[in-house]
Protein backbone atom coordinates (compact mmCIF):
# COMPACT_ATOMS: atom_id res chain seq x y z
CA UNK A 1 0.00 0.00 0.00
CA UNK A 2 0.77 3.68 -0.33
CA UNK A 3 2.54 5.48 2.17
CA UNK A 4 -0.29 7.74 3.86
CA UNK A 5 -3.46 5.88 4.50
CA UNK A 6 -6.69 8.18 3.78
CA UNK A 7 -7.83 7.23 7.30
CA UNK A 8 -5.99 5.80 9.73
CA UNK A 9 -7.26 4.37 13.09
CA UNK A 10 -4.83 3.59 16.05
CA UNK A 11 -5.43 1.43 19.13
CA UNK A 12 -9.09 2.75 19.45
CA UNK A 13 -11.04 1.31 22.58
CA UNK A 14 -14.46 2.88 23.42
CA UNK A 15 -16.06 1.76 26.82
CA UNK A 16 -19.89 1.39 27.62
CA UNK A 17 -19.83 1.80 31.21
CA UNK A 18 -17.40 -0.98 32.73
CA UNK A 19 -17.51 -3.04 29.12
CA UNK A 20 -14.42 -2.34 27.35
CA UNK A 21 -16.94 -2.70 24.00
CA UNK A 22 -13.31 -1.80 21.59
CA UNK A 23 -10.04 -3.64 22.68
CA UNK A 24 -7.76 -1.34 20.72
CA UNK A 25 -8.60 -1.04 17.10
CA UNK A 26 -6.29 -0.17 14.73
CA UNK A 27 -7.51 -0.06 11.02
CA UNK A 28 -6.18 1.66 7.73
CA UNK A 29 -8.21 2.69 4.79
CA UNK A 30 -6.13 3.95 1.85
CA UNK A 31 -7.63 6.75 -0.76
CA UNK A 32 -10.49 5.11 -2.81
CA UNK A 33 -9.90 1.79 -0.96
CA UNK A 34 -13.14 -0.28 -0.01
CA UNK A 35 -12.15 -2.47 3.65
CA UNK A 36 -14.74 -4.46 5.03
CA UNK A 37 -15.41 -5.04 8.93
CA UNK A 38 -16.59 -8.27 9.57
CA UNK A 39 -17.56 -10.10 12.81
CA UNK A 40 -20.32 -11.52 15.12
CA UNK A 41 -23.20 -9.35 16.77
CA UNK A 42 -21.23 -7.79 19.46
CA UNK A 43 -17.86 -8.23 17.99
CA UNK A 44 -17.34 -4.20 18.13
CA UNK A 45 -18.28 -3.50 14.47
CA UNK A 46 -20.59 -0.47 15.05
CA UNK A 47 -19.35 0.39 17.39
CA UNK A 48 -15.71 1.27 15.82
CA UNK A 49 -17.65 3.29 12.98
CA UNK A 50 -19.41 5.44 15.53
CA UNK A 51 -16.37 6.43 17.78
CA UNK A 52 -14.81 7.35 13.99
CA UNK A 53 -17.32 9.52 12.99
CA UNK A 54 -18.03 10.60 16.74
CA UNK A 55 -21.41 9.72 17.18
CA UNK A 56 -20.44 7.49 20.61
CA UNK A 57 -17.04 9.21 22.49
CA UNK A 58 -14.10 7.09 21.93
CA UNK A 59 -12.20 6.58 25.67
CA UNK A 60 -8.39 5.72 23.96
CA UNK A 61 -6.85 5.81 20.27
CA UNK A 62 -6.50 8.16 17.98
CA UNK A 63 -8.38 8.40 14.98
CA UNK A 64 -7.04 10.55 11.80
CA UNK A 65 -7.97 11.31 8.43
CA UNK A 66 -5.50 12.86 5.77
CA UNK A 67 -3.21 13.02 8.93
CA UNK A 68 -5.57 15.12 10.85
CA UNK A 69 -6.73 13.99 14.19
CA UNK A 70 -10.56 13.84 14.26
CA UNK A 71 -10.85 12.72 17.89
CA UNK A 72 -10.46 16.59 18.60
CA UNK A 73 -13.08 17.96 16.35
CA UNK A 74 -16.64 18.41 17.14
CA UNK A 75 -18.12 15.58 15.76
CA UNK A 76 -20.51 18.14 13.35
CA UNK A 77 -16.97 19.30 11.66
CA UNK A 78 -16.28 15.77 9.94
CA UNK A 79 -18.71 16.17 7.06
CA UNK A 80 -16.79 19.16 5.48
CA UNK A 81 -13.61 17.32 5.95
CA UNK A 82 -14.66 14.77 3.25
CA UNK A 83 -16.28 12.22 5.86
CA UNK A 84 -19.97 10.39 5.83
CA UNK A 85 -21.31 7.96 7.71
CA UNK A 86 -24.70 6.50 6.70
CA UNK A 87 -25.27 4.89 10.20
CA UNK A 88 -27.05 1.59 11.43
CA UNK A 89 -30.84 2.22 11.77
CA UNK A 90 -29.82 4.38 8.95
CA UNK A 91 -30.33 7.30 10.96
CA UNK A 92 -33.41 8.88 8.30
CA UNK A 93 -35.49 11.99 10.00
CA UNK A 94 -38.81 10.26 9.85
CA UNK A 95 -40.73 13.12 10.13
CA UNK A 96 -39.13 14.86 7.61
CA UNK A 97 -39.78 14.96 3.70
CA UNK A 98 -37.74 12.85 1.64
CA UNK A 99 -36.39 15.68 -0.40
CA UNK A 100 -35.10 17.46 2.95
CA UNK A 101 -33.68 14.45 4.39
CA UNK A 102 -31.38 14.24 0.90
CA UNK A 103 -30.28 18.12 0.72
CA UNK A 104 -29.67 17.51 5.02
CA UNK A 105 -27.03 15.68 2.97
CA UNK A 106 -25.41 18.69 1.95
CA UNK A 107 -26.71 21.15 4.39
CA UNK A 108 -23.13 22.54 4.82
CA UNK A 109 -22.58 22.97 0.54
CA UNK A 110 -22.86 25.83 -1.00
CA UNK A 111 -22.37 24.97 -4.69
CA UNK A 112 -26.03 25.29 -5.52
CA UNK A 113 -25.40 23.94 -8.87
CA UNK A 114 -23.33 21.32 -8.27
CA UNK A 115 -25.95 20.08 -4.96
CA UNK A 116 -28.41 20.44 -7.84
CA UNK A 117 -26.43 17.86 -10.06
CA UNK A 118 -25.98 14.99 -7.54
CA UNK A 119 -29.75 15.13 -6.67
CA UNK A 120 -30.44 14.52 -10.20
CA UNK A 121 -27.82 11.71 -9.74
CA UNK A 122 -29.13 10.20 -6.55
CA UNK A 123 -32.63 10.78 -8.05
CA UNK A 124 -31.56 8.90 -11.48
CA UNK A 125 -29.57 5.85 -9.11
CA UNK A 126 -32.85 5.21 -6.98
CA UNK A 127 -35.84 6.79 -9.29
CA UNK A 128 -37.59 5.89 -5.83
CA UNK A 129 -36.34 9.18 -4.03
CA UNK A 130 -37.71 11.08 -6.82
CA UNK A 131 -41.04 9.65 -7.03
CA UNK A 132 -41.59 10.32 -2.81
CA UNK A 133 -39.65 13.38 -2.49
CA UNK A 134 -42.55 14.79 -0.94
CA UNK A 135 -43.30 12.37 1.32
CA UNK A 136 -42.49 12.34 5.26
CA UNK A 137 -39.42 9.53 4.80
CA UNK A 138 -41.14 7.66 7.69
CA UNK A 139 -43.72 6.36 4.87
CA UNK A 140 -40.95 4.82 2.83
CA UNK A 141 -39.86 1.38 3.12
CA UNK A 142 -37.29 -0.49 4.82
CA UNK A 143 -34.84 -0.57 1.61
CA UNK A 144 -36.22 2.15 0.58
CA UNK A 145 -34.71 4.09 3.65
CA UNK A 146 -31.54 2.33 3.28
CA UNK A 147 -31.51 3.74 -0.39
CA UNK A 148 -32.03 7.21 1.40
CA UNK A 149 -29.35 6.62 4.12
CA UNK A 150 -26.56 5.79 1.06
CA UNK A 151 -28.32 8.72 -0.97
CA UNK A 152 -27.66 11.23 1.83
CA UNK A 153 -24.31 10.16 2.73
CA UNK A 154 -23.12 11.19 -0.86
CA UNK A 155 -24.78 14.07 -1.00
CA UNK A 156 -21.79 15.83 0.67
CA UNK A 157 -19.36 14.43 -1.95
CA UNK A 158 -17.15 12.16 0.84
CA UNK A 159 -13.84 11.60 -0.02
CA UNK A 160 -14.72 8.30 3.02
CA UNK A 161 -17.89 6.98 3.54
CA UNK A 162 -18.74 4.48 6.46
CA UNK A 163 -21.35 2.62 6.02
CA UNK A 164 -23.33 0.24 8.62
CA UNK A 165 -24.91 -3.14 7.40
CA UNK A 166 -26.09 -1.31 4.41
CA UNK A 167 -28.62 -4.67 3.24
CA UNK A 168 -29.90 -5.19 6.86
CA UNK A 169 -33.02 -7.24 6.64
CA UNK A 170 -33.51 -5.97 2.62
CA UNK A 171 -34.64 -8.36 -0.21
CA UNK A 172 -31.74 -9.78 -2.64
CA UNK A 173 -32.43 -7.63 -5.09
CA UNK A 174 -32.42 -4.30 -3.33
CA UNK A 175 -29.30 -5.79 -1.95
CA UNK A 176 -27.78 -6.21 -5.34
CA UNK A 177 -29.11 -2.64 -6.47
CA UNK A 178 -27.26 -0.99 -3.02
CA UNK A 179 -23.98 -2.90 -3.61
CA UNK A 180 -24.04 -1.99 -7.24
CA UNK A 181 -23.88 1.57 -6.73
CA UNK A 182 -21.30 0.94 -3.83
CA UNK A 183 -19.47 -0.45 -6.53
CA UNK A 184 -20.23 2.60 -9.05
CA UNK A 185 -19.37 5.42 -6.28
CA UNK A 186 -16.29 3.65 -5.20
CA UNK A 187 -15.13 3.54 -8.80
CA UNK A 188 -15.31 7.41 -9.13
CA UNK A 189 -12.98 7.48 -6.42
CA UNK A 190 -14.89 7.27 -2.95
CA UNK A 191 -13.47 5.17 0.24
CA UNK A 192 -15.88 2.82 1.36
CA UNK A 193 -15.26 1.40 5.02
CA UNK A 194 -18.44 -1.06 5.21
CA UNK A 195 -19.55 -2.87 8.15
CA UNK A 196 -22.09 -5.73 6.85
CA UNK A 197 -23.38 -9.16 8.45
CA UNK A 198 -23.65 -9.94 4.79
CA UNK A 199 -20.36 -11.19 4.89
CA UNK A 200 -20.19 -12.52 1.16
CA UNK A 201 -20.97 -9.82 -0.26
CA UNK A 202 -18.98 -7.99 1.58
CA UNK A 203 -15.89 -9.39 1.06
CA UNK A 204 -16.86 -9.65 -2.66
CA UNK A 205 -17.06 -5.68 -2.68
CA UNK A 206 -13.77 -5.46 -0.47
CA UNK A 207 -10.12 -4.99 -1.54
CA UNK A 208 -9.18 -5.80 2.11
CA UNK A 209 -11.51 -6.83 5.11
CA UNK A 210 -10.97 -7.37 9.01
CA UNK A 211 -12.55 -9.65 11.33
CA UNK A 212 -13.16 -8.53 14.25
CA UNK A 213 -14.08 -10.98 17.69
CA UNK A 214 -14.77 -9.69 21.03
CA UNK A 215 -13.59 -5.78 20.05
CA UNK A 216 -10.21 -6.83 18.95
CA UNK A 217 -9.16 -7.30 14.88
CA UNK A 218 -8.32 -11.61 14.33
CA UNK A 219 -7.73 -11.26 11.23
CA UNK A 220 -6.84 -9.57 8.46
CA UNK A 221 -6.46 -9.99 4.66
CA UNK A 222 -7.64 -9.38 1.25
CA UNK A 223 -11.17 -10.11 0.57
CA UNK A 224 -10.36 -12.84 -1.69
CA UNK A 225 -8.06 -14.21 1.10
CA UNK A 226 -10.26 -14.27 3.69
CA UNK A 227 -13.45 -15.54 1.18
CA UNK A 228 -11.08 -18.59 0.88
CA UNK A 229 -10.24 -18.72 4.70
CA UNK A 230 -12.09 -21.89 6.29
CA UNK A 231 -12.19 -20.19 9.11
CA UNK A 232 -14.26 -17.36 7.54
CA UNK A 233 -15.98 -19.51 5.80
CA UNK A 234 -17.33 -21.22 8.60
CA UNK A 235 -17.75 -18.60 10.61
CA UNK A 236 -19.53 -15.78 8.44
CA UNK A 237 -20.65 -17.61 5.39
CA UNK A 238 -22.35 -20.68 7.14
CA UNK A 239 -20.55 -23.00 5.73
CA UNK B 1 -78.96 38.86 17.81
CA UNK B 2 -80.57 36.53 20.58
CA UNK B 3 -78.88 37.21 23.87
CA UNK B 4 -77.28 33.81 24.12
CA UNK B 5 -75.41 34.15 20.73
CA UNK B 6 -74.00 37.64 21.82
CA UNK B 7 -72.79 35.67 25.08
CA UNK B 8 -71.60 33.13 23.07
CA UNK B 9 -69.22 35.57 20.54
CA UNK B 10 -68.53 37.34 23.44
CA UNK B 11 -67.24 34.48 25.24
CA UNK B 12 -64.95 33.21 21.95
CA UNK B 13 -63.59 36.75 21.11
CA UNK B 14 -62.23 36.65 24.99
CA UNK B 15 -61.17 32.67 24.61
CA UNK B 16 -59.33 33.75 21.08
CA UNK B 17 -57.37 36.86 23.06
CA UNK B 18 -56.11 34.72 25.99
CA UNK B 19 -55.46 31.77 23.55
CA UNK B 20 -53.16 33.35 21.36
CA UNK B 21 -51.23 34.45 24.23
CA UNK B 22 -50.77 30.64 25.46
CA UNK B 23 -50.26 29.63 21.96
CA UNK B 24 -46.91 32.13 22.02
CA UNK B 25 -45.58 31.19 25.14
CA UNK B 26 -46.52 27.52 24.63
CA UNK B 27 -44.93 27.67 21.47
CA UNK B 28 -41.18 28.36 23.25
CA UNK B 29 -41.78 25.04 25.51
CA UNK B 30 -42.82 22.97 22.50
CA UNK B 31 -39.02 23.78 20.38
CA UNK B 32 -36.87 23.82 22.92
CA UNK B 33 -38.17 20.39 24.46
CA UNK B 34 -37.87 19.36 20.67
CA UNK B 35 -34.35 19.93 20.54
CA UNK B 36 -33.51 19.68 24.04
CA UNK B 37 -36.19 16.82 25.42
CA UNK B 38 -36.72 19.64 28.24
CA UNK B 39 -39.31 21.73 29.84
CA UNK B 40 -37.47 24.37 30.25
CA UNK B 41 -39.69 25.65 33.43
CA UNK B 42 -37.94 28.99 33.13
CA UNK B 43 -39.91 29.98 30.13
CA UNK B 44 -42.98 31.51 32.29
CA UNK B 45 -40.24 33.60 33.65
CA UNK B 46 -38.83 34.74 30.25
CA UNK B 47 -42.62 35.40 29.98
CA UNK B 48 -42.66 37.95 32.49
CA UNK B 49 -39.12 39.82 31.76
CA UNK B 50 -40.41 40.34 28.48
CA UNK B 51 -43.30 42.41 30.06
CA UNK B 52 -40.63 44.41 32.40
CA UNK B 53 -38.43 44.65 28.94
CA UNK B 54 -41.42 46.35 27.56
CA UNK B 55 -42.37 48.47 30.37
CA UNK B 56 -38.76 49.65 30.76
CA UNK B 57 -38.40 50.59 27.09
CA UNK B 58 -41.76 52.47 26.43
CA UNK B 59 -40.64 54.65 29.76
CA UNK B 60 -37.59 55.44 27.98
CA UNK B 61 -39.57 55.72 24.54
CA UNK B 62 -42.89 56.83 25.80
CA UNK B 63 -41.88 59.15 28.68
CA UNK B 64 -43.68 62.26 28.52
CA UNK B 65 -46.93 61.62 27.76
CA UNK B 66 -48.37 62.58 31.40
CA UNK B 67 -46.50 66.18 31.35
CA UNK B 68 -49.05 67.19 28.87
CA UNK B 69 -47.45 67.10 25.76
CA UNK B 70 -49.68 65.98 22.57
CA UNK B 71 -49.94 62.38 22.24
CA UNK B 72 -47.55 61.49 19.22
CA UNK B 73 -50.60 60.59 16.94
CA UNK B 74 -51.75 57.39 15.84
CA UNK B 75 -48.82 56.88 13.30
CA UNK B 76 -45.85 57.40 15.79
CA UNK B 77 -48.24 55.49 18.70
CA UNK B 78 -47.87 52.27 16.60
CA UNK B 79 -44.12 52.91 15.76
CA UNK B 80 -43.49 53.12 19.36
CA UNK B 81 -45.86 50.23 20.58
CA UNK B 82 -43.52 48.47 17.60
CA UNK B 83 -40.24 49.33 18.65
CA UNK B 84 -41.38 48.65 22.30
CA UNK B 85 -41.98 44.74 21.10
CA UNK B 86 -39.42 44.48 19.00
CA UNK B 87 -37.05 45.77 22.06
CA UNK B 88 -38.82 43.53 24.47
CA UNK B 89 -38.14 40.22 22.11
CA UNK B 90 -34.72 41.06 21.37
CA UNK B 91 -33.80 41.41 25.29
CA UNK B 92 -35.72 38.11 25.93
CA UNK B 93 -33.69 36.49 22.64
CA UNK B 94 -30.00 37.31 24.12
CA UNK B 95 -31.76 36.32 28.18
CA UNK B 96 -32.96 32.84 26.37
CA UNK B 97 -29.17 32.76 24.54
CA UNK B 98 -27.70 33.29 28.47
CA UNK B 99 -30.40 30.96 29.92
CA UNK B 100 -29.06 28.08 27.18
CA UNK B 101 -25.36 29.24 27.56
CA UNK B 102 -24.58 29.06 30.84
CA UNK B 103 -27.64 26.71 32.63
CA UNK B 104 -28.73 24.23 30.34
CA UNK B 105 -25.51 23.60 28.31
CA UNK B 106 -22.79 22.99 30.94
CA UNK B 107 -25.22 20.01 31.79
CA UNK B 108 -25.67 18.65 28.40
CA UNK B 109 -25.39 14.86 28.07
CA UNK B 110 -25.91 14.42 32.00
CA UNK B 111 -29.00 12.58 33.29
CA UNK B 112 -32.00 14.50 32.64
CA UNK B 113 -33.37 15.23 35.80
CA UNK B 114 -30.27 17.34 36.39
CA UNK B 115 -31.33 20.18 33.56
CA UNK B 116 -35.01 19.76 35.34
CA UNK B 117 -33.95 20.75 38.58
CA UNK B 118 -31.51 23.47 36.83
CA UNK B 119 -35.15 25.34 34.83
CA UNK B 120 -36.71 25.22 38.08
CA UNK B 121 -33.53 27.02 39.64
CA UNK B 122 -33.74 29.75 36.90
CA UNK B 123 -36.80 30.36 37.96
CA UNK B 124 -36.20 31.20 41.14
CA UNK B 125 -33.55 32.84 40.41
CA UNK B 126 -35.43 35.28 37.89
CA UNK B 127 -38.92 35.05 40.30
CA UNK B 128 -37.01 36.38 43.17
CA UNK B 129 -34.12 38.45 41.58
CA UNK B 130 -36.59 40.32 40.34
CA UNK B 131 -38.39 41.53 43.03
CA UNK B 132 -35.13 42.66 44.76
CA UNK B 133 -35.13 46.30 45.75
CA UNK B 134 -33.79 48.54 42.62
CA UNK B 135 -29.83 48.96 42.44
CA UNK B 136 -28.93 52.19 43.01
CA UNK B 137 -27.59 54.32 39.96
CA UNK B 138 -29.41 52.71 37.04
CA UNK B 139 -30.77 54.50 34.59
CA UNK B 140 -34.26 52.95 35.28
CA UNK B 141 -35.50 51.22 38.54
CA UNK B 142 -34.04 47.96 38.37
CA UNK B 143 -34.85 45.32 40.00
CA UNK B 144 -38.44 46.15 40.02
CA UNK B 145 -39.10 44.81 43.75
CA UNK B 146 -42.13 43.15 44.34
CA UNK B 147 -44.95 46.05 44.14
CA UNK B 148 -46.99 45.52 41.06
CA UNK B 149 -46.06 47.87 38.13
CA UNK B 150 -48.50 49.45 35.35
CA UNK B 151 -47.55 48.87 31.82
CA UNK B 152 -48.14 52.59 30.19
CA UNK B 153 -50.65 52.55 27.01
CA UNK B 154 -49.24 51.96 23.78
CA UNK B 155 -51.56 52.69 21.75
CA UNK B 156 -55.29 54.44 22.57
CA UNK B 157 -58.00 52.09 23.32
CA UNK B 158 -60.81 52.13 20.76
CA UNK B 159 -63.61 50.12 21.99
CA UNK B 160 -66.46 48.97 19.57
CA UNK B 161 -69.64 46.90 19.90
CA UNK B 162 -70.80 44.16 16.48
CA UNK B 163 -74.27 43.30 17.56
CA UNK B 164 -73.31 43.74 21.18
CA UNK B 165 -70.12 42.26 21.07
CA UNK B 166 -67.00 44.09 22.58
CA UNK B 167 -64.59 44.17 20.65
CA UNK B 168 -61.40 46.47 21.42
CA UNK B 169 -58.85 47.50 18.99
CA UNK B 170 -56.46 45.67 21.55
CA UNK B 171 -58.35 42.00 20.84
CA UNK B 172 -57.72 42.84 16.78
CA UNK B 173 -53.97 44.14 16.92
CA UNK B 174 -53.47 41.18 19.47
CA UNK B 175 -55.05 38.52 17.22
CA UNK B 176 -53.36 39.87 13.87
CA UNK B 177 -49.96 40.72 15.67
CA UNK B 178 -50.38 36.47 16.89
CA UNK B 179 -51.36 34.99 13.87
CA UNK B 180 -48.75 37.06 12.08
CA UNK B 181 -45.78 35.61 14.74
CA UNK B 182 -47.13 32.18 14.29
CA UNK B 183 -47.07 31.89 10.07
CA UNK B 184 -43.59 33.73 10.40
CA UNK B 185 -42.36 31.24 12.78
CA UNK B 186 -44.17 28.07 10.41
CA UNK B 187 -42.25 29.58 7.52
CA UNK B 188 -38.58 29.93 9.12
CA UNK B 189 -39.81 26.01 10.51
CA UNK B 190 -40.56 24.87 7.43
CA UNK B 191 -38.94 26.62 5.24
CA UNK B 192 -35.93 27.71 6.19
CA UNK B 193 -32.46 26.19 6.65
CA UNK B 194 -32.03 26.78 10.33
CA UNK B 195 -35.64 25.24 11.18
CA UNK B 196 -34.95 22.06 8.91
CA UNK B 197 -31.84 21.47 11.26
CA UNK B 198 -33.63 22.63 13.97
CA UNK B 199 -36.22 19.58 12.80
CA UNK B 200 -33.49 17.05 12.45
CA UNK B 201 -31.75 18.09 15.47
CA UNK B 202 -35.44 17.40 17.36
CA UNK B 203 -35.52 14.06 15.51
CA UNK B 204 -32.26 13.14 16.48
CA UNK B 205 -29.12 15.19 17.61
CA UNK B 206 -26.82 12.87 16.57
CA UNK B 207 -27.45 12.21 13.34
CA UNK B 208 -28.04 15.86 12.28
CA UNK B 209 -24.12 16.76 13.97
CA UNK B 210 -23.22 13.81 10.87
CA UNK B 211 -24.95 16.09 8.62
CA UNK B 212 -22.56 19.21 9.68
CA UNK B 213 -25.38 20.48 11.36
CA UNK B 214 -23.54 22.67 14.73
CA UNK B 215 -26.34 21.10 17.11
CA UNK B 216 -25.54 23.45 19.88
CA UNK B 217 -25.69 26.91 17.75
CA UNK B 218 -28.90 25.19 16.53
CA UNK B 219 -30.49 24.55 20.00
CA UNK B 220 -29.28 28.49 21.60
CA UNK B 221 -30.97 29.81 18.20
CA UNK B 222 -33.97 27.49 19.44
CA UNK B 223 -34.16 29.29 22.65
CA UNK B 224 -33.57 32.61 21.30
CA UNK B 225 -36.55 32.34 19.38
CA UNK B 226 -39.03 30.43 21.86
CA UNK B 227 -38.21 33.93 24.39
CA UNK B 228 -38.92 36.38 22.11
CA UNK B 229 -42.34 34.85 20.86
CA UNK B 230 -42.50 34.56 24.87
CA UNK B 231 -41.96 38.61 24.95
CA UNK B 232 -44.02 38.94 22.26
CA UNK B 233 -46.68 37.18 23.85
CA UNK B 234 -46.15 39.42 27.48
CA UNK B 235 -46.56 42.91 25.15
CA UNK B 236 -49.78 41.63 23.46
CA UNK B 237 -51.24 40.71 27.12
CA UNK B 238 -49.77 43.39 28.78
CA UNK B 239 -51.21 46.36 26.82
CA UNK B 240 -54.51 45.22 27.68
CA UNK B 241 -54.34 44.07 30.77
CA UNK B 242 -51.47 45.70 32.44
CA UNK B 243 -50.31 45.41 35.48
CA UNK B 244 -47.38 43.19 35.76
CA UNK B 245 -45.42 41.94 38.46
CA UNK B 246 -42.00 39.45 38.70
CA UNK B 247 -44.39 36.28 39.98
CA UNK B 248 -46.57 37.43 37.02
CA UNK B 249 -45.08 34.82 34.60
CA UNK B 250 -45.64 31.67 36.97
CA UNK B 251 -49.19 30.44 35.95
CA UNK B 252 -49.59 31.59 32.21
CA UNK B 253 -46.41 29.63 32.30
CA UNK B 254 -47.96 26.61 33.66
CA UNK B 255 -50.63 27.17 31.15
CA UNK B 256 -49.04 27.70 28.54
CA UNK B 257 -46.93 24.12 29.15
CA UNK B 258 -50.56 22.61 29.59
CA UNK B 259 -51.21 23.89 25.62
CA UNK B 260 -47.89 22.35 24.72
CA UNK B 261 -48.62 19.14 26.54
CA UNK B 262 -52.18 18.74 25.28
CA UNK B 263 -51.21 19.94 21.57
CA UNK B 264 -48.45 17.29 21.84
CA UNK B 265 -45.18 18.04 23.18
CA UNK B 266 -42.37 18.85 20.60
CA UNK B 267 -44.96 19.72 17.93
CA UNK B 268 -44.92 23.40 16.36
CA UNK B 269 -48.80 23.17 15.10
CA UNK B 270 -49.59 21.25 18.52
CA UNK B 271 -48.93 24.15 20.37
CA UNK B 272 -50.75 26.81 18.38
CA UNK B 273 -54.30 24.45 18.58
CA UNK B 274 -53.31 23.08 22.03
CA UNK B 275 -52.92 27.26 23.37
CA UNK B 276 -56.30 28.50 21.40
CA UNK B 277 -58.41 25.03 22.88
CA UNK B 278 -56.91 25.84 26.07
CA UNK B 279 -58.27 30.02 26.27
CA UNK B 280 -60.96 28.70 24.50
CA UNK B 281 -61.87 25.88 27.48
CA UNK B 282 -61.12 28.16 30.33
CA UNK B 283 -62.87 31.58 29.14
CA UNK B 284 -66.33 29.21 27.75
CA UNK B 285 -66.24 27.02 31.55
CA UNK B 286 -65.60 30.31 33.46
CA UNK B 287 -68.29 31.73 31.26
CA UNK B 288 -70.97 29.24 31.42
CA UNK B 289 -70.33 27.70 35.56
CA UNK B 290 -68.23 29.53 37.67
CA UNK B 291 -65.59 32.26 37.10
CA UNK B 292 -63.47 30.56 40.44
CA UNK B 293 -62.71 27.39 37.94
CA UNK B 294 -60.88 28.91 35.67
CA UNK B 295 -57.39 28.50 36.75
CA UNK B 296 -58.40 24.81 37.43
CA UNK B 297 -59.31 24.08 33.60
CA UNK B 298 -55.89 24.04 32.59
CA UNK B 299 -54.56 21.56 35.13
CA UNK B 300 -57.77 19.51 34.65
CA UNK B 301 -57.06 19.26 31.06
CA UNK B 302 -53.26 18.45 32.20
CA UNK B 303 -54.65 15.29 33.95
CA UNK B 304 -56.84 14.36 31.28
CA UNK B 305 -54.37 14.45 28.24
CA UNK B 306 -51.99 12.71 30.78
CA UNK B 307 -54.42 9.96 31.28
CA UNK B 308 -55.85 9.16 28.12
CA UNK B 309 -53.73 10.59 25.47
CA UNK B 310 -50.06 11.50 26.46
CA UNK B 311 -49.16 12.29 23.13
CA UNK B 312 -51.25 15.11 22.33
CA UNK B 313 -53.67 16.06 20.19
CA UNK B 314 -50.41 16.27 17.33
CA UNK B 315 -47.98 14.06 19.23
CA UNK B 316 -47.31 10.93 17.09
CA UNK B 317 -45.99 7.87 18.89
CA UNK B 318 -42.82 6.99 16.32
CA UNK B 319 -42.05 3.67 15.05
CA UNK B 320 -39.17 2.69 13.44
CA UNK B 321 -39.16 0.58 10.35
CA UNK B 322 -36.68 -2.25 10.26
Amino acid sequence: MSAAPLLEVRDLRVHYGAIEALRGVSLEVAAGEVVALIGANGAGKSTTLRAISRMIRATAGSVRLDGEELLRLPPHRLVARGLAHAPEGRGIFLDLSVGENLALGAWLRRDRAGVAADRARMHDLFPILAERRDQPAGTLSGGEQQMLAVARALMSRPRLLLLDEPSLGLAPQVVERIFGVLREVNRAGVALLLVEQNAHQALRLAHRALVLETGEVAMRGTGPELLASPEVRRAYLGE
Amino acid sequence: MPARLVELLQHLVNGLSVGTIYALIALGYTMVYGVLKLINFAHGDVYMVGAFSGYYLAGRLVPERAAGAPPPGLAGATLQAALVTLGAMAVCALLGLAIERFAYRPLRGRARLTSLITAIGVSLLLEYGFQLQPIRGLPVAFPPGPTPRFFPELLPRADWSLGGVSLSNYDVIGLAVAVALMIGLQLVVYRTRFGTAMRAVSFDPKVAALMGIPVDRIIAGTFALGSALAAAAAILNAVPRPQIHPLFGLLPGLKAFVAAVLGGIGSVPGAMVGGLALGLAEELVAGYTASSFKDAIAFTVLILVLLFRPDGLFGRARVEKV
